[in-house]
């Protein structure tokens, strides 16, 4: 155990820090899940990009800083503490990025990471669709091979598709070997959402946003070069993002810990509302922010020297989804009534609601653990 | 930084498990407490360097800090061993130094009971030499007795193998420790220790209750091959997941002297108490009926679980003293909604 900070490390926190009291903006920006409140995230994220702090953890030609995996948490920590922006780039930067890096071309690494790191493509995720949710494995949207342009034609519907109406491309498993058996004969596309035969209908979430859209596909052509990982292999390629989504690159415990913060502090400034069994319970969701945090510690220590987390991926998913809510609900009690109008803490219950369900419903989690970490039984 | 055990605590942690493999089966936690088993475990304990590992290496101990006490204890906890080591190997170092009465300690085996609150009773009364009265909650006076020549009442207890006594007259007072700096980390060491205990004991009742429900079967299957049992497991191990690191992190705490200390040690009972609680509950549920016996073997670490999430603070305790150093202030007034 040695659980101090490099003097380069703390170096790296004090930049990080003294940038975003400088440039995170006084008031807090529309939500990004709303088209105009996503045009000024978009806006945001360029200025990250633009000081270098976009995708610390990527190569530096790429447009990040190479930061180690102790500095990525580092920036986490630093940027939920200030209270920046969503990053309504997550699901490229976080998701779609770590399979390039690990399938790509060296064309496709090329063209694709600086546009994505600069936020002038921005990606939406295209896996659920109205017959397959959990059951990933039954999508039914298709690619059919065009031999004579050189490229594949893709025919079906996407939903649920997170600022599918205001992305600009859409990464997403096709069907391309009709006859193979479910997980099998499924590709990795990379789709421009301005080519001709896609059409985006944006729809509400839970909180009333626009954060929703389906996305339908009529004759839909792409080059090869759309094409991540082998043909067929789509499966293989999309498990690799699955693994980062749950894992903690989708939900550093940064997020947490300055919720947790800022619940502690609602709690002490409503002192005629913090009853006995209501500071019990804010000190329960403060230590199991604090508990992911050091479960995230070791994980990295981990993954450094060579134990990478595998299905362990599926703990960090339950247990910050589950204290999401926790979390969202005791400060809905500290506020009483004035829960119900539209704040940060009522916006951020309705959006804690989402945590148990995307990225593979927490049902799904508990059959990985159960089967893939503690060896039951699958049938 | 770097989150993980080192070599040498790697090393502690085998040299433990491997001790309590081979001397502290669930038969053995059975045992009466001067049986040749329980005697066999005693020495075995103090030739790995159980009993001086805190203690200074000029008083004949390892020198060691909590950073070795958690694996070490981890281990103890997982064979629910039937001897006073927390209360010899972490609670009673700091106060018998304190008190010059370390070379009583330093190679006597697990020889320490404690009663922090004063009530009168201490588990393993009967293989007991010294009782360490007072100090809960981390203030003093703490009192070092000789009970050995003192009179021991059994008092029937929910635990087997708690051996528990009144102790009464005859007690012989050695010395009394109000340093408030000994008297804060024997407290502090008592509730880790329980802690890191707590862990061991859970991953036991999920170890024992996995292997259950793969080979047990109904409708012609295994029962863990049921849902409603998977999920029941995947819970249970996600909060032995997450009370850990908080564990390990309250040994580092108190190791590198850090300020927050305290705090860092009462959120790891916390977690831990309701982690091995809850465990408990579903490794029950999940044995059935055999789970609700004497003869099975779960209900001994079950037990042992139930009394180290009571004793050290419980659970709603050291929140409430998380609370304290959180700055939020108990009020008891109710909602105005």
């Amino acid at each position: 155990m040695e659980l101090t900070w490099s003097e380069s490390e703390e170096a790296f926190r004090a930049e990080v820090r003294e940038w975003l009291a400088a440039n995170v903006p006084d008031e807090p920006l529309p939500s990004g899940d709303t088209r105009e409140g996503f045009a000024l995230h978009v806006e945001w994220e360029r200025k990250l990009y633009e000081a270098g702090w976009a995708v610390v953890s990527w190569p530096k030609k790429y447009g990040g800083r190479d930061a180690s995996l102790w500095e990525w948490l580092i920036f986490e920590e630093e940027y939920y503490r200030a209270g920046a922006p969503q990053r309504v780039t997550q699901n490229g930067i976080f998701l779609l990025a770590p399979t390039l890096f690990e399938f790509g071309t060296q064309e496709q690494k090329d063209t694709l990471l600086p546009r994505m790191a600069a936020a002038q493509d921005l990606w939406c995720q295209g896996w659920s669709e109205p017959g397959a949710g959990s059951d990933l494995a039954g999508i039914r949207s298709r690619a059919v091979r065009d031999e004579a342009s050189g490229g594949w034609r893709l025919f079906g519907q996407k939903t649920w598709t997170t600022r599918g109406a205001f992305c600009t491309h859409l990464f997403g498993l096709f069907r391309t070997d009709p006859n193979a058996e479910r997980h099998r004969g499924l590709t990795y596309f990379l789709v421009p959402l301005d080519s001709p035969g896609v059409t985006v209908r944006g729809f509400p979430r839970l909180d009333g946003d626009e954060g929703f859209a389906d996305v339908f596909f009529d004759d839909v052509f792409v080059p090869d070069s759309a094409v991540l990982g082998e043909v067929n292999k789509g499966w293989e390629v999309a498990m690799a993002t699955t693994s980062s989504e749950r894992g903690l690159t989708l939900r550093s415990p940064g997020r947490f810990l300055a919720a947790a913060q800022r619940l502690v502090r609602l709690a002490a400034e409503r002192p005629e509302a913090a009853t006995d069994s209501l500071i019990d319970r804010v000190v329960e969701v403060w230590m199991q922010a604090q508990a992911y945090h050091l479960f995230t510690l070791a994980q990295v220590t981990d993954i450094l020297e060579g134990r990478p987390p595998g299905p362990r991926s599926s703990l960090n998913k339950l247990y910050w989804s589950e204290l999401d809510i926790r979390l969202h609900e005791t400060a809905l009690d500290l506020l009483g009534p004035e829960g119900q109008t539209d704040n940060p803490w009522s916006k951020g219950f309705l959006f804690s609601l989402a945590g148990p369900i995307y990225a593979g419903t927490n049902e799904i989690q508990r059959n990985i653990v159960a089967e893939r970490v503690l060896g039951l039984p699958r049938k | 930084m770097r989150f993980a055990l080192t070599a040498e605590q790697q090393d502690l942690r085998t040299v433990v498990r491997d001790l309590m493999e081979r001397l502290c089966a669930p038969a053995v936690v059975r045992c009466a407490p001067t049986s040749p088993e329980v005697d066999a475990l005693d020495r075995g304990l103090v030739e790995v360097g159980a009993a001086g590992l805190l203690l200074p290496e000029h008083h004949g101990g390892l020198g060691l800090d909590e950073n070795y006490l958690v694996p070490m204890l981890t281990e103890v906890g997982w064979a629910a061993a039937p001897l006073p080591v927390l209360e010899t190997v972490a609670v009673a170092p700091a106060l018998f130094e304190a008190a010059g009465l370390a070379d009583r300690i330093a190679s006597a085996g697990m020889v320490c009971a404690a009663d922090p609150m004063g009530a009168g009773t201490a588990r393993y009364g009967t293989r007991a030499r010294f009782l360490i009265r007072g100090g809960f909650g981390g203030t003093g006076p703490v009192e070092l007795l000789d009970i050995s020549a003192a009179a021991r009442e059994p008092v029937s207890a929910v635990d087997p193998a708690a051996d528990m006594c009144r102790v009464g007259a005859g007690a012989v007072l050695l010395g009394v420790v109000d340093d408030p700096a000994v008297v804060a980390r024997a407290w502090q060491r008592g509730v880790l220790g329980a802690a890191a205990m707590l862990v061991g004991l859970a991953r036991r009742m999920l170890e024992m209750t996995v292997e259950y429900v793969r080979t047990r079967t109904q409708f012609g299957v295994p029962v863990g091959s049921f849902q409603a049992v998977k999920h029941h497991l995947a819970t249970a191990l996600l909060q032995v997941e997450f009370a850990a690191p908080a564990v390990a992190r309250a040994g580092y705490a108190l190791a590198a002297d850090e300020p927050e200390r305290d705090r860092d040690v009462s959120m790891a009972k916390a977690l831990a108490s309701d982690a091995a609680r809850a465990v408990a509950r579903t490794a029950i549920q999940c044995h059935g009926a055999i789970g609700y016996t004497t003869e099975y073997d779960l209900h001994l670490y079950a037990k042992r679980a139930w009394a180290l999430a009571a004793e050290w603070g419980s659970a709603a305790w050291h929140r409430a003293r998380v609370a304290e150093h959180l700055g939020l202030s108990r009020t008891g007034t109710p909602p105005p909604h």
